[in-house]
């Protein structure tokens, strides 16, 4: 019976939302979209594109025009980070036990592959004004090398209190910057360095700084949430 | 029309959210109504024949992209889902660590 409500409340949302959008003049038919009746068709101007310097249109508005509004993404995901850790501190902290011993190959091989996968997030990180990518993305990659770690080492203990340091840090560089835009020009987050020629890694002014502080702080928390879930306390 | 099956996708989250009495399925019916929410957001920008938007300096004039914003306002919502994902993840493994079951019946009859 509860299901069968369940059912009919979710199939006439269905029905409504399709019925709405199907009726709405102003929704756009699947894929026939004019760009440059939209917001984004200014973004895409040529002239616009060599102010900003990031060859990467999406980078350019998730740091460049949007910037603000990634400051407060990179707030809510530290807040979550924090309250995982605020659910698992009040139990004495032990590191989660293998169902089974890890042999002398497989430690030292996740120690190479652990190399490429942060050389391969670092490269992500640095080109994400340029190729596809960025901070986001390459910060989850490290976070999976430290996840590797964990899964293939039964002695391994990332060190958590670097990871808080660097978060910490990270995050005060990009206020910072904000703050120094805010001094230098006139607005908040302004980039006020010369953002150089499109297509080079040394371009775009401060969008690979502050995608490169995105990165680290995403990667050390995304660490720090691993580290929580793979310890766990006394058992109870 | 393809882009209905994003929300059909949402609704059948929704059903799982409604009927679910596991914390852990309840989780996955959260994370696939926000599955289906970002695919329609992205079909809104996409326009046929269009290419990343990723301008290099060698790339030749009158390209078409595709819309880059939505592309942009889904980046910043995968990565708040994944930090409501794993919130709701750590509360399930306190449940747990509590009632040794995910199960709501289970912990009801508990009480």
């Amino acid at each position: 019976m509860k299901n069968l409500i369940g059912l009919l409340v979710s199939l006439l949302l269905g029905v409504l939302i399709i019925l709405t959008l199907a009726s709405s003049p102003s929704f756009p038919e699947f894929g026939s979209v004019d760009i440059n009746d939209r917001v984004a068709g200014e973004y895409l101007d040529n002239d616009n594109v060599e102010e900003v310097g990031s060859g990467n249109i999406v980078t350019a508005i998730v740091v460049g025009y949007r910037g603000f509004d990634t400051l407060g993404e990179v707030t809510v995901l530290f807040i979550s980070a924090l309250g995982i850790a605020l659910i698992f501190s009040d139990k004495k902290q032990k590191r989660l036990d293998l169902k089974f011993k890890p042999n002398f190959m497989l430690k030292t091989g996740s120690r190479i592959v652990f190399g490429i996968i942060l050389i391969t997030s670092l490269y992500i990180i640095f080109h994400g004004h340029l190729t596809p990518g960025g901070g986001f993305p390459g910060g989850v990659m490290i976070a999976s090398a430290i996840l590797l770690l964990y899964l293939a080492d039964d002695k391994f203990r990332s060190n958590i209190k670097g990871f808080k340091v660097l978060e910490g840090v990270a995050g005060s560089l990009f206020v910072i910057i904000g703050l120094l835009g805010l001094v230098i020009g006139t607005y908040f987050l302004e980039n006020f360095i010369p953002v150089g020629s499109l297509g080079e890694l040394l371009s775009a002014g401060i969008i690979p700084i502050i995608y490169m502080l995105i990165g680290l702080k995403v990667g050390s928390e995304i660490s720090g949430i691993v580290d929580n879930f793979l310890t766990e306390g006394e058992s109870a | 029309m393809i882009q209905y099956a994003a929300i059909i996708l949402f609704v059948f989250g929704l059903y799982g959210l409604l009927t679910q009495r596991n914390i852990i399925k309840m989780i996955i019916s959260l994370n696939i109504m926000e599955i289906g929410l970002f695919i329609f957001i992205i079909s809104i920008g996409f326009v046929y024949d269009g290419v990343a938007p990723i301008i290099s300096s060698v790339s030749e004039t009158g390209l078409l992209f595709v819309d880059p914003l939505p592309q942009a306002l889904v980046l910043t919502a995968i990565v708040i889902g994944v930090g409501t994902t794993a919130l709701a993840l750590a509360f399930a493994k306190s449940i747990h660590n509590k009632y040794q079951t995910f199960s709501l019946d289970e912990m009801e009859e508990q009480l």
